[in-house]
């Protein structure tokens, strides 16, 4: 190692490595002093900036890396398992495979929302066709202040048109997805997208630079100072001043990255390809170390052949840019032809950057010019690890004080408001809390969103988003199915992080279980603040526990995901949301379930138990304005059997639809399953609370907690006796509570509603709110 | 019935349409690389829909000028069936193969969903299997959609019956709120004066198989193979 590696300025001066700088790059002298010692000399400015964004925490997850550690890995179809490679894989039968991944874009979509939301969904789809799977449908989670202000107003409008110009020009339908609005999240909204693929065995491809001698190349659109260290403004906390980094910030060309995907796709089948990787968060210098890392090999590049967009560019920006839509692929060398011409053929660039070296270095050069120097497994796998303190926060107390004999229940409908409790303010009827509950943006209708996406390209969409729990994609040339959902309830993870971090895991399987399919594997995005607090941290790791309970409680790996800490604004820290999506298997598409009622005269069963819990619900939040209360338990055993016999149920053909209870309780699911977007909405009689896990349950509870591990089916009478008898088999509590039929939905003596008001209440909460916005 | 698929750079429904006459009508069909000359001699072209080029100009201008548009033109202009969806309905437009322009939707966001279509004119080779005001549940996809022209050729449209479909409610009425994107006369697609090309902005090889929640599109598709 004992080339001179250059310090003197080209194109503009570089400064001098001073404690400042250094500190200006978020290198703490710990790690500064790990450089020195890994390079054996200072780094040059332009090795800095490598490392400054390859230490970072969205690169290195330093903070995070000791505890993912500990998530539920294995499973027998996993192909490529959780960080080995881009995006995890799992093996779906008949030579096929899904590869999927969740990814945030939080920071840059705070910043700019339209920009920020499009080049995060620009990112995730790379992810996924860089190993050799053509993305064929997307999911978003998203997270708002409240809907009322206008700033939310602002951001969701942004961020949905980004979703919308991205992915409804590069022809990925979005089909799904789940979205909150809680002023917690002002200022620091959370973009969250997932996309999923699909390829032959053979097709797969990694991420490796084999085979010293190999030509390393350049492909897609040009690199400009865009994005210069998004990686670094991603591992910070925005603060007023955060809108001064809209430079960091990149701009999205889907018609650039659909030429890319197709490129790509062809290229990889023609076996020519050794190694590809996209260019993400910190660009040509994450894709040239992590593939030489992962090869065990060296790297060598000339940045005078880089395609640039901009002139004056000097080393440390050529490397650090994250000019959007690019890519590096590592070729077989005498293959060099296949690619250029399949390139040619799409219009775009692929240069002939450099090659795969021995040794372990990542060699940058400017013409004959040794820029930079450093071994790539330092930069790539060898980053810091941090194990923080922890300390539960002093808020949890106050939240588990609570008693719910302190909330007034609603009155009995169809009794006339009157403000009653004093401080408390009026009592509200039951179908008026209804109705509230249901204008709710985070209960309502989400078709103003959904609507913008193109849902529908590909043609293989079978349960289009908005009334199903999961969306439900066939796999044309074979009766299978993908179903896909996403969840989280940032509230129940702020109130108890194990608790709600399991739950989320356990709801976004039960939407694919209702839908009638199996989970194959969850991805995470794990949002939280800033992990040097010890508050902060505590739930972090609580909610991994959480998550590596349930999956292994399901049997059920977690392929891959993200973590974005930093989430705070000057307001504070967002509520611990750590997004699960799962992708499940539906076997023969045909006996998908969907979620609304299907026919007049079926039955309606609740399975599960309902308790006296509101702690953490949307009633309490939005009805009565607390955060407080613990959440509902959620016992894993018991909501395995339930998944158990609703599949059995399901692919015997029994069922009618299955909607699994979430926000707003049994209400606000009765409501759900009697709207249609065909105008055959249909009405529902139910006379029964259900099976009561106590005693007494109080109304409230019974019509808007949320218990767990319940679900609502409907069935023809029929089918009754083979239903009970699986039900039977796995010992789900289940209780006969009503009919399908009418116009009216009427749940025993306290709601008695319209379909038509339940409707109206539910379509245009989202959309009369929009109206106004700016 | 042979059938050419033709793909710009930026086409995304040009598989859709491929899996549809192959798969679900039966026809031989090959898909025509925008910068061949060749059409491998089809019985229909269909240009479908997408962002073809980006759309970054306006949508369509650019493809237009795609080599293979010369072949295209030539085909129609000499009798032969072409069908533009949705990009491909614009790049008609702006190629002169049908009158009018694309503004962008009234709402001026991107609309995706299933809408009703009324049939105007069952005397097309596009309609000949539908019954005269027959109701279609087709979805569209677009954010520039709302058809505009001037008042001329409005009346032409009208006066030779070249308003092949109209957006309209289930049961064919025609109104403002039944018009999802603003287009004139509500008009969803037309022919030119031959009646052998036709635009259209819903998207029938969306709606070709039940699985997909409707099967109104094959009506079009059953009436050029009949």
């Amino acid at each position: 190692m004992s080339t001179t590696v250059a310090t003197e300025p080209k194109m503009r001066k570089e400064p001098e490595i001073t404690p400042e700088l250094i500190k200006a790059h978020g290198i703490i002298p710990e790690e500064y002093a790990r450089i020195q010692k890994i390079l054996g000399r200072d780094p040059n400015f332009t090795e800095l900036g490598i490392f400054s964004v390859m230490w970072s925490e969205h690169c290195s997850y330093k903070n995070s890396r000791a505890l993912l550690k500990t998530f539920p890995k294995e499973g027998k179809a996993v192909m490529v398992k959780a960080g080995e490679e881009n995006a995890g894989c799992v093996d779906i039968g008949e030579n096929l495979a899904v590869v999927f991944k969740m990814e945030s874009h939080n920071h840059p979509s705070a910043v700019e929302p339209f920009q920020g939301a499009a080049t995060g969904l620009g990112g995730i789809l790379r992810d996924i066709f860089t190993m050799g799977a053509r993305p064929i449908f997307n999911l978003n989670s998203l997270r708002f202040g409240n809907l009322d202000k206008s700033q939310s107003k602002h951001l969701l409008k942004g961020v949905v048109a980004g979703v919308a110009h991205y992915g409804n020009c590069i022809g990925i339908p979005t089909v799904g997805g789940e979205i909150y609005f809680d002023n917690i999240y002002e200022g620091n909204p959370l973009v969250n997208v997932m996309s999923v693929g699909l390829l032959k065995h053979e097709e797969l491809a990694k991420g490796a630079a084999k085979g010293t001698g190999n030509p390393v190349f350049y492909v897609g659109a040009d690199t400009g100072r865009d994005g210069l260290g998004g990686a670094a403004f991603a591992s910070r906390e925005l603060t007023d001043e955060s809108h001064e980094d809209r430079p960091a910030v990149q701009v999205g060309d889907p018609f650039k990255e659909k030429l890319l995907l197709e490129a790509c796709l062809e290229v990889i089948k023609s076996g020519a390809v050794v190694g590809i990787q996209d260019m993400g968060a910190a660009g040509l210098t994450c894709s040239t170390c992590e593939t030489a890392s992962r090869a065990g090999t060296g790297i060598q590049i000339d940045l005078d052949k880089l395609p640039q967009r901009e002139t004056g560019m000097i080393p440390y920006e050529m490397m650090l840019s994250e000019s959007q839509e690019r890519m590096l692929i590592i070729v077989q060398k005498g293959k060099e032809k296949i690619v250029e011409d399949v390139f040619a053929k799409w219009d775009l660039h692929a240069v002939r950057l450099g090659e795969v070296i021995d040794g372990n270095l990542m060699k940058v050069f400017q013409g004959s010019k040794l820029v930079a120097e450093i071994p790539a497994k330092a930069l790539a796998d060898e980053g810091p690890v941090y194990i923080r303190e922890e300390k539960e926060p002093e808020y949890l107390k106050e939240t588990r004080a609570f008693d719910m004999n302190s909330i007034p229940e609603p009155t009995p409908s169809p009794l006339p408001l009157s403000p009653k409790n004093g401080g408390e303010g009026r009592v509200r009827g039951f179908n008026e809390t209804l109705l509230k509950l249901l204008d709710v943006p985070t209960i309502a209708s989400k078709a103003w969103i959904y609507e913008q996406y193109d849902h529908m390209v590909r043609t293989d969409t079978v349960f289009l988003p908005g009334r199903h729990d999961a969306a439900v994609v066939r796999i044309k040339g074979t009766k299978r199915a993908l179903a896909a959902s996403s969840d989280c309830n940032g509230l129940y993870c702020y109130l108890d992080p194990y608790e709600g971090a399991k739950i989320a895991v356990a709801e976004a399987i039960r939407n694919i279980v209702c839908a009638g399919g199996e989970a194959l594997g969850i991805t995470d995005c794990l949002n939280f603040g800033n992990p040097m607090k010890p508050e902060v941290y505590w739930t972090f790791h609580q909610a991994i526990n959480g998550i590596s309970d349930a999956c292994r409680a399901f049997g059920i790996p977690v392929t891959g995901g993200n973590v974005s800490f930093y989430n705070e604004s000057p307001a504070g820290a967002i509520y611990p949301t750590p997004t699960i999506g799962v992708v499940g298997l539906i076997e023969d598409v045909q006996k998908a379930v969907p979620t609304n009622f299907q026919w007049e005269g079926d039955v309606i069963y609740l399975l599960g138990e309902t308790f006296n819990e509101i702690g953490g619900t949307q009633y309490l939040f939005e009805i009565h304005g607390k955060r407080a209360g613990v959440t509902p338990r959620l016992d894993l055993k018991k909501e395995v059997n339930l998944h158990k016999a609703i599949l059995k149920a399901g692919k015997a053909g029994l069922l009618s639809s299955a909607h699994d209870l979430s926000d707003g309780g049994l209400a606000v699911a009765l409501a759900e399953a009697c709207l249609s977007e065909t105008g055959k909405s249909l009405g529902a009689e139910v006379w029964s609370y259900g099976a009561l896990g106590e005693k007494t349950v109080r109304n409230d509870a019974v019509l808007f907690g949320e218990s767990q591990s319940r679900v609502l089916v409907s069935l023809p009478q029929a089918k009754q006796k083979a239903f009970e008898k699986i039900l039977g088999e796995f010992s789900v509590p289940n209780a006969f509570i009503g009919v399908v039929g009418g116009k009216r939905l009427k749940i025993m003596n306290l709601i008695d509603l319209s379909v038509e008001e339940v409707e109206r209440a539910y379509r245009n909460a989202i959309p009369r709110r929009m109206e106004k916005a700016i | 019935m042979k059938v050419s698929v033709v793909v710009f750079p930026g086409s995304n429904c040009d598989s859709d349409c491929f899996n549809v006459m192959r798969d679900v009508m039966q026809c031989e069909t090959n898909y025509v690389w925008h910068k061949d000359h060749d059409l491998k001699n089809p019985d229909l072209v269909i240009l479908p829909g997408g962002f073809s080029y980006g759309d970054y100009l306006r949508c369509g201008a650019i493809a237009r000028f795609s080599p293979v548009m010369k072949e295209v033109v030539q085909f129609a202009n000499n009798g032969g069936t072409v069908i533009g969806i949705c990009n491909g309905f614009q790049i008609l437009l702006e190629s002169g193969l049908l009158p009018g322009a694309m503004l962008p939707n009234k709402s001026l966001k991107f609309i995706c969903k299933h809408v009703w279509l009324k049939t105007e004119n069952t005397g097309t080779k596009f309609t000949n299997r539908l019954k005269s005001g027959q109701v279609l549940r087709i979805p569209i996809a677009h954010g520039e959609g709302n058809y505009t022209a001037d008042s001329d050729t409005i009346k032409k449209l009208k006066d030779e019956n070249r308003i092949i479909f109209r957006y309209a409610s289930e049961n064919g009425e025609l109104a403002d709120r039944y018009n999802p994107n603003g287009a004139m006369e509500h008009i969803a697609g037309i022919t030119n004066e031959k009646g052998n090309v036709l635009g259209m902005m819903p998207h029938p090889e969306r709606a070709s198989e039940d699985i997909l929640g409707s099967h109104d599109g094959r009506w079009i598709w059953e009436s050029l193979l009949s």
